[in-house]
């Protein structure tokens, strides 16, 4: 049957030719589009739907052993974890208790100082499904989207820290760029003398860097990074990360200063979506009268 | 058997195009597990190692048109930038396609050597247009093209006896 065909393959192979530059001419025009413009977030979105079914079939065994060990588990275990939970309550409920007094006396002092009192911030329980499976790129997929109004943009924490912000939103699924990412920046201040700094992923494995820090800034190691809440995206006061390593050479001009990010950036399952942002009341105006103004050559036509 | 003279023609089924069809959800299914860290830098690309035993054993019914939707539901999965692997599909495709007389008439050993250059390509169009969007090159994603490689004559076997009729794998 080969035999017989294989004479019309060289009829057809020009074609092929043609072919491998239509495909790839088309390819090159995808990738300059989805790089430059969002115009394919749609196309997207319809595409997901199937291809998010298959990827659930593909984790359906490890899934299944999960589910399989945890009915499995025996009763010493449990008896175990009970004795353990219980400790940690009474941990907790004591450090609960420090916790009021001291939001009231922060709130006391916030109320004499007439800064304008923080917000409680709504929250949303959301669960990871999927890590990214491109071993560059520190994101992963949570199962609320744009059906639990979730939008690009805002803030996924844990228990300890900032986990990352959530760049792309499917209808069931949200993608999480992590803080460990290396185009993901997060303002950020040194909690124990208020310098501001920001914080870059780094290429290695889960780090972050403080660049375009002076070589004398006062950072040492050991110090904890709050969010600064600089930016009207991430609210102030989430811790970020802790410096493990700081490295002042005079012969640059900033000093080279790693940390590691306090949340379990790649070990939690359940992780918090704030979904009220922080109000800047300043911020926004500044910008729309920036984007306005750009395009105004000449000064005296403005009204 | 194939793999111990070369030329000899055995009979195959002829494929049908749910089998081609299986096969390739089977490999975007194991594309799709959940691999992590190193154990996904290693990984070899099973959707390119399927794609190009069809395109070479089947180049009238698998090519570079299929081989471009494949890779744009691996891009959609791997929430790439559209036509990132495509691209590298429909370039290896084409590849196995032009190939598939030079790759048949070898024996697995000597295939596996004329595929390898092949996926490596395929792994190049990653990186270059990582390195386009980045600013810098990673060389970890040629690192899987060995293993893809190295799976080429166990895969070949694989898709060969299950293409085999069922009345004459008992003489073999």
């Amino acid at each position: 049957m080969e035999h017989t065909r294989s004479f019309r393959f060289f009829n057809r192979g020009p074609s092929q030719a043609a072919r491998l530059v239509f495909f790839s001419l088309l390819s090159l025009l995808l990738l300059f589009v989805d790089a430059r413009f969002k115009y394919l977030e749609y196309a997207r979105h319809i595409l997901f739907v199937p291809v998010n079914a298959l990827q659930n079939l593909a984790t359906l065994p490890s899934k299944l052993w999960h589910e399989s060990g945890k009915y499995l588990v025996t009763q010493t275990q449990l008896v175990q974890e009970n004795e353990q939970l219980r400790l940690n309550i009474t941990k907790q409920a004591a450090q609960l208790q420090q916790l009021q007094v001291l939001q009231a006396e922060a709130g006391h002092l916030r109320s004499l100082l007439s800064v304008q009192q923080r917000a409680e911030y709504p929250m949303q329980l959301a669960e990871i499904v999927s890590v990214e499976r491109d071993i560059f790129k520190r994101k992963l997929f949570l199962d609320k989207g744009s059906s639990a109004n979730v939008l690009a943009g805002q803030i996924v924490i844990d228990e300890t820290g900032v986990i990352g912000q959530i760049t792309r939103v499917y209808p069931w699924v949200s993608e999480v760029t992590l803080i460990t990412d290396k185009d993901h920046t997060v303002p950020v201040q040194v909690l124990r003398n208020g310098l501001r700094a920001i914080a870059f992923g780094s290429v290695g494995a889960g780090e972050i860097a403080l660049r375009y820090t002076p070589v004398n800034a006062e950072i040492e190691v050991g110090d904890v990074l709050v969010t600064s809440g600089l930016d009207g995206t991430y609210p102030p006061g989430l811790p970020v990360a802790r410096v493990t390593q700081v490295e002042r050479n005079p012969a640059y001009p900033f000093a080279r200063i790693t940390c590691t990010p306090l949340a379990g950036v790649d070990k939690n399952r359940q992780l918090l979506i704030l979904t009220g942002l922080p109000k800047l009341p300043a911020r926004p105006e500044a910008e729309v009268e920036k984007v306005i103004s750009k395009p105004r050559k000449f000064p005296r036509k403005a009204p | 058997m194939s793999e111990s003279a070369p030329n000899s023609r055995e009979f195959l089924s002829a494929s049908s195009g749910s089998f081609i069809a299986g096969s390739m959800l089977i490999a975007l299914l194991l594309n799709w597990l959940p691999w992590q860290g190193w154990w996904l830098a290693l990984r070899p690309d099973f959707v390119a190692l399927v794609l190009l035993y069809w395109c070479t054993h089947k180049p009238y019914r698998v090519g570079i048109g299929m081989a471009w939707m494949v890779g744009i539901l691996a891009d959609v999965a791997d929430a790439s930038l559209f036509g990132q692997h495509a691209l590298a599909y429909s370039v290896l495709a084409f590849g196995g396609v032009v190939l598939h007389r030079r790759v048949q008439m070898f024996d697995l050993r000597q295939q596996t050597l004329q595929v390898f250059p092949l996926f490596l390509l395929s792994q190049a169009i990653y990186a270059v247009v990582h390195w386009q969007l980045s600013g810098h090159m990673v060389w970890e994603y040629f690192i899987s093209s060995i293993f893809s490689a190295a799976l080429w004559a166990p895969l070949t076997l694989m898709l060969q006896s299950l293409r085999r009729p069922r009345t004459h794998s008992a003489q073999q």
